[in-house]
């Protein structure tokens, strides 16, 4: 045991610890999108809601399902956690600042900007985790995610929020994916192609299948009507 | 004073062997108790520190650095040479001592020289086993190429930064025996002065440098491996703090002085661009492998190169030796450069250059090829220069390089005073009148790790050591010495920066006792010499204090100790009334040109020993005998 | 040429520090940085006052010495250069230049420009260093290198110890600096006895002396003289786990 709390207390073990939650949060958002991307399915929410009912009540994958539930809301912890306390430790390390900064010269945009995207999508989380989680798992009214989909993105205020929402969750992974395989020390001369091809699939592919839902809901904005 | 080289019996290759056997030894359980100082940590002082600390003794290192990996042996580009034969091309011990006595102009020890070559092999291996990255061939063992015109493959190489990383090698055995805490580290120390009591060396006057406090330590021995003194000519290859300080000050307290004037010159550096150059840097002399040196034929032709045609151009070095052509050695390349710049045939905006042009080779190798070889220096000489030497010919001077010269050691590496010892480029023992390439870092690993331990150990043993503490009467006399000077170097308060005078004083130093030197000349410099050191005294102006960190005051010190070394470099010149190796005198050189040696009368070793302020030097001299090597004139045509 | 400077003068390390502006108005375009801060300080003391200090020695970019903080870049523009080989032609006649020390918590400043740079040597003492004794090691050929190994370690090798990765990394990481060495001694046969000790130590000695972490920006291989390549970090992070595993 205090070998591993050395080892989460070490600035390099800490950082390997938020690439496994890290990654694993990328795997979690792959099964999200593939889920959610039902929503666009013009028969009245019939698959979303068969989808987001297997989820909850299947009594056989209810078990696995609740750990695995718990064990990622534990991840996302972890991670925000030891995410604050390393870029608290960074700051530390530097106590004063220059006068002229040319970092800009010499990194991309994503990788210096990782703790502001994180504050973003944390607060994004927030209310995402209310507006439909709480919503469909405990809420008093509607528990149709598919509805409740419809209802919330005809707002275009709060699509445009999600959409920004899903620009800023795209830098984040574009630098955290590629970031992760580094400080595993996977990121060899051999894979780095590959891993920054990948990376390209993060910044772009899974934050637009995401804001397609808020966009097609959108510009479809009696989908739901016909669908009824 | 009688000069004893203790060089032992017996016939060339069992003399360190049977030397070594001879040598007293200390008990494991009593190193501990002894205290070893050591000054300087490039190449031969972390070498020596880390074996000693790693033997047991009690080990204090100090450096004018921030870190022992700031030395200048970091420079060292070309490689280091041991015979370990692995061409298979017919080398040998005996044949690197015969190359390396030949090219040292028959001015060195050969007991000395044999067994440098002796020991240089296992510095190869050391340095392997800790993990220098040697440049190796497909099959994984070590690759070799020939250097500074050497007939075998001998030479050692890690890219163009050999010398980078043997200190690193060095430096990380250094930083082990710190951690296992057999040696102290004191960063930002420069020796001051050197403590001798009843007639041993026993211990030293370091100034802190960052708050200028004067700080004393008390040893059983004390090691300088402080370097070289090119730095008298201000402008030299030389890093901007190394000095002859801590070196001349011994002299100073008794250590006699070696050939001073012996002080290589490098032919292919990159020119001076102006007054605010503040130093020269070398490039690899691997270059004239393809390189062909030229001048214009017609005098202050201003012409760029490429409008000058062939028939116009005067490759002399291919003229003048038909044989060699642009490979002669160094001090042959670069008498002949000053003598065409002298002339007015130089190149450049002053006229002090000569062409080395690559066009040839790039024709018929192709570009890259060239770049594979010389890339690195094409880039460097462009960084320096804005101008690409794959389209124009490079221009290149002579520099000041390497002093060959130092304090006198014996065999056992030990100064006149007993317990000082020195070692690598500060002394002045095994390279003779000229230093052949890559030999350089082989004299400096082989004195710190394989000589100097064994002859520590034998003179720790060999001794009685009274205890003796900081506060006895010779450190505070040392103490109080520096404290004048310090304190009269601050209120001169002048109008004249140390700079401004060290930049003068090299120039006499290059103009007259450089390259080709004159009796006039150099009577001419010992005249203005004092002179100039007269003006220093009345008229430098430092400010600051004394108990801050003060790099004018630093450097202050150091080139009062130049103006006093450069003049006796000018007298061992004058005295030495032949040419030898990298001591050239007008008056004494062949009809082509060569330097002409008078073995009859010069065949020795000068060693200088101080008299006082206002006393001459005395000369001693040391007689070299050769038994194996027979001295013969050097023919490169 | 003319330029303005913006230069940092701190008399010590208690002092608050500040900047001052010079003017250097006679600049060759051939100067290089360095010389120039020379002509400035000639200046300085002809006037009476105390010159810049600034660590430099060997002036051919290989001891390391010089470093500082030019217009926000270490080493000022240019790339795989340190301090010494800037020359003034890569600026513009009448431009300002801000000169600052390197910013770390690991690294005080000492004066002016000057940082203590002696956490690096610390990290070294922790285990930068294979433990052969003085003599008792087998023949050179006796430990075969693969030529891929041998360049590849010396890449890493080539390291010279200036702090350029910690002054421009935005956590004033060490990470760059470490991960050399490790890299170096990890892909060599001769590194491999202390390998895993060698990774702990000197990453714990590290987060000792305040260095930030890594957060993968690769600012540092960006700045290094020596275009040390941040796969070694990658390198270093795989030696952890590895040892840990």
């Amino acid at each position: 045991m205090n070998g591993i709390i050395a080892f989460y207390n070490s600035t390099v073990g800490r950082k390997i610890v938020m690439s496994l939650t890290g990654l694993f949060i990328c795997l979690f958002l792959i099964e999200h999108l593939i889920g959610n991307l039902l929503l666009l399915l013009q028969d009245g929410g019939a698959s979303f809601n068969a989808y987001a009912e297997f989820l909850t009540t299947n009594p056989y994958a209810y078990l696995p399902l609740r750990i695995i539930e718990l064990f990622l809301f534990f991840t996302i912890i972890v991670h925000a956690w030891s995410g604050i306390t390393v870029w608290l430790k960074n700051r530390r390390a530097r106590p004063v600042k220059y006068n002229t900064y040319g970092i800009a010269e010499n990194a991309k945009f994503a990788s210096r900007w990782m703790f502001g995207t994180a504050l973003l999508i944390l607060l994004f989380l927030i209310i995402h985790l209310k507006e439909f989680f709480f919503e469909m798992r405990f809420g008093e009214g509607n528990h149709n995610g598919y509805e409740i989909a419809h209802q919330t993105f005809a707002n275009p205020y709060y699509s445009g929020f999600y959409i920004f929402a899903f620009i800023v969750l795209g830098f984040h992974l574009y630098h955290g994916f590629q970031s992760a395989f580094q400080t595993l020390g996977l990121r060899t001369k051999k894979y780095i192609s590959l891993i920054e091809a990948v990376a390209v699939i993060f910044w772009f592919i899974i934050p637009l299948g995401f804001a397609m839902i808020p966009i097609y809901i959108l510009l479809h904005p009696y989908s739901m009507a016909l669908a009824k | 004073m009688a000069l004893e080289s203790k060089i032992p019996e017996g016939p060339l290759e069992q003399k360190w062997s049977k030397h070594k056997f001879k040598m007293k030894l200390v008990n494991p359980a009593n190193r501990r108790k002894h205290t070893i100082i050591v000054v300087g940590t490039g190449l031969a002082g972390a070498s020596v520190a880390a074996s000693l600390g790693e033997l047991g003794y009690h080990v204090l290192a100090f450096s004018y650095h921030e870190s022992p990996r700031r030395a200048h042996s970091i420079a060292a580009q070309g490689g280091i040479n041991a015979p370990k034969n692995y061409s298979n091309d017919g080398d040998s011990v005996y044949r690197l001592f015969y190359d390396t006595i030949k090219g040292g102009d028959y001015r060195a020890r050969e007991a000395n020289v044999y067994r440098l070559a002796e020991v240089s092999g296992c510095i190869i291996d050391q340095c392997v086993a800790q993990g220098v990255p040697f440049a190796r061939d497909y099959a994984g063992y070590l690759d070799n190429r020939s250097f500074g015109g050497a007939q075998v493959a001998r030479t050692f190489y890690a890219r163009g930064q050999t010398g980078q990383q043997l200190l690193l090698g060095a430096y990380s055995a250094l930083m082990r025996q710190t951690h296992a805490g057999s040696v102290k580290f004191f960063d930002r120390r420069e020796m001051l002065d050197l403590v001798v009591i009843k007639g041993q060396a026993r211990g030293i006057i370091a100034r802190n440098l960052l708050n200028g406090k004067l700080e004393s330590y008390t040893a059983d021995a004390v090691v300088l491996a402080t370097g070289g003194y090119g730095n008298v000519y201000y402008l030299s290859t030389n890093a901007k703090a190394s000095n002859a300080t801590a070196a001349w000050r011994a002299h100073k307290r008794g250590a006699f002085f070696g050939n001073p004037c012996y002080t290589q010159i490098h032919p292919t550096c990159i020119p001076v661009s102006g007054d605010h150059q503040s130093k020269l840097t070398l490039m690899s002399e691997s270059l004239r492998n393809d390189g062909r040196i030229w001048v214009p034929k017609q005098k202050g032709d201003k012409r760029k190169p490429k409008d000058i045609p062939e028939n116009e151009r005067d490759y002399y070095l291919e003229r003048l030796y038909p044989s060699f052509g642009n490979l002669v050695p160094r001090d042959v390349a670069s008498r002949r450069a000053k003598d065409m710049c002298d002339e007015g045939f130089g190149v450049g905006a002053s006229g002090l250059a000569v062409y080395l042009d690559f066009a040839s080779a790039i024709q018929r190798l192709g570009k890259d090829i060239i770049e594979q070889r010389y890339g690195n220096l094409f880039d460097m000489y462009k960084q320096i220069t804005a101008e690409n030497p794959y389209e124009a010919p490079m221009r290149i001077y002579p520099a000041v390089h390497y002093t060959m010269g130092g304090l006198w050691v014996d065999y056992n590496l030990m100064s006149t005073i007993p317990g000082l010892f020195v070692l690598g480029e500060a002394n002045f023992s095994d390279h003779g009148a000229n230093r052949l390439g890559a030999s350089a870092l082989m004299q400096g690993l082989a004195d710190g790790y394989f000589i100097a331990p064994y002859t520590i150990s034998d003179y720790i043993a060999s001794n009685k050591f009274e205890a003796v503490s900081a506060d006895a009467p010779e450190f505070k006399e040392a103490e109080n010495s520096i404290t004048a000077v310090i304190n009269k170097l601050l209120s001169v308060n002048g109008d004249k920066t140390v700079d401004e005078f060290h930049r003068e004083f090299g120039k006499i130093m290059w103009d007259y006792v450089g390259m080709g030197r004159t009796k006039e000349g150099l009577k001419k410099a010992l005249t203005v010499i004092p002179k100039i050191r007269e003006e220093f005294w009345k008229h430098v102006k430092i400010t600051g204090n004394a108990h801050d960190l003060n790099t004018e005051l630093e450097k202050a010190q150091r080139v009062a100790d130049f103006m006093e070394l450069g003049e006796l470099i000018a007298m061992d010149a004058l005295q030495r009334e032949e040419s030898c190796g990298a001591h050239f005198r007008e008056e004494y050189q062949t009809a082509d040109g060569e330097a002409l040696r008078n073995d009859k009368k010069f065949s020795y070793v000068a060693a200088w020993e101080y008299k006082g302020a206002k006393q001459k030097q005395v000369l001693h001299k040391e007689s070299l005998k050769f038994e194996y090597a027979k001295p013969s004139q050097r023919s490169y045509k | 040429m003319k330029v303005t400077l913006k230069v940092w003068r701190q008399k010590d390390k208690n002092d608050e520090g500040r900047f001052v502006d010079y003017a250097a108005d006679e600049v060759s375009p051939d100067m290089s940085f360095l010389e120039m801060l020379d002509v400035v300080n000639v200046g300085l003391v002809k006037k009476g006052e105390i010159p810049i200090a600034f660590d430099h020695d060997c002036r051919e970019g290989i001891c390391g010495s010089c470093g500082m903080m030019i217009n926000g870049r270490a080493h000022g523009p240019g790339r795989g250069i340190a301090t010494c080989q800037l020359h003034m032609r890569s600026f513009q006649d009448g431009d300002e230049i801000v000169v600052e020390p390197w910013r770390a918590q690991a690294f005080p400043v000492i004066k002016d420009l000057m940082v203590d740079r002696t956490a690096l040597d610390r990290i070294m003492q922790a285990g930068g260093y294979t433990s052969a004794k003085t003599g008792g090691v087998p023949d050179g050929n006796a430990i075969l290198v693969p030529k891929p190994a041998a360049d590849e370690a010396f890449d890493a090798a080539a390291c010279i110890g200036c702090g350029a990765c910690v002054a421009i990394c935005p956590n004033s990481s060490a990470m760059l600096f470490v991960a050399a060495k490790v890299s170096q001694l990890s892909i060599l046969p001769q590194g491999q006895a202390e390998r895993e000790a060698r990774v702990e130590n000197m990453i714990a000695q590290m987060d000792e002396e305040l260095f930030g972490g890594c957060s993968n920006t690769y600012a540092c291989e960006a700045e290094c003289p020596k275009g040390i390549s941040v796969r070694h970090i990658g390198r270093l992070n795989h030696e952890l786990l590895r040892a840990k595993l």
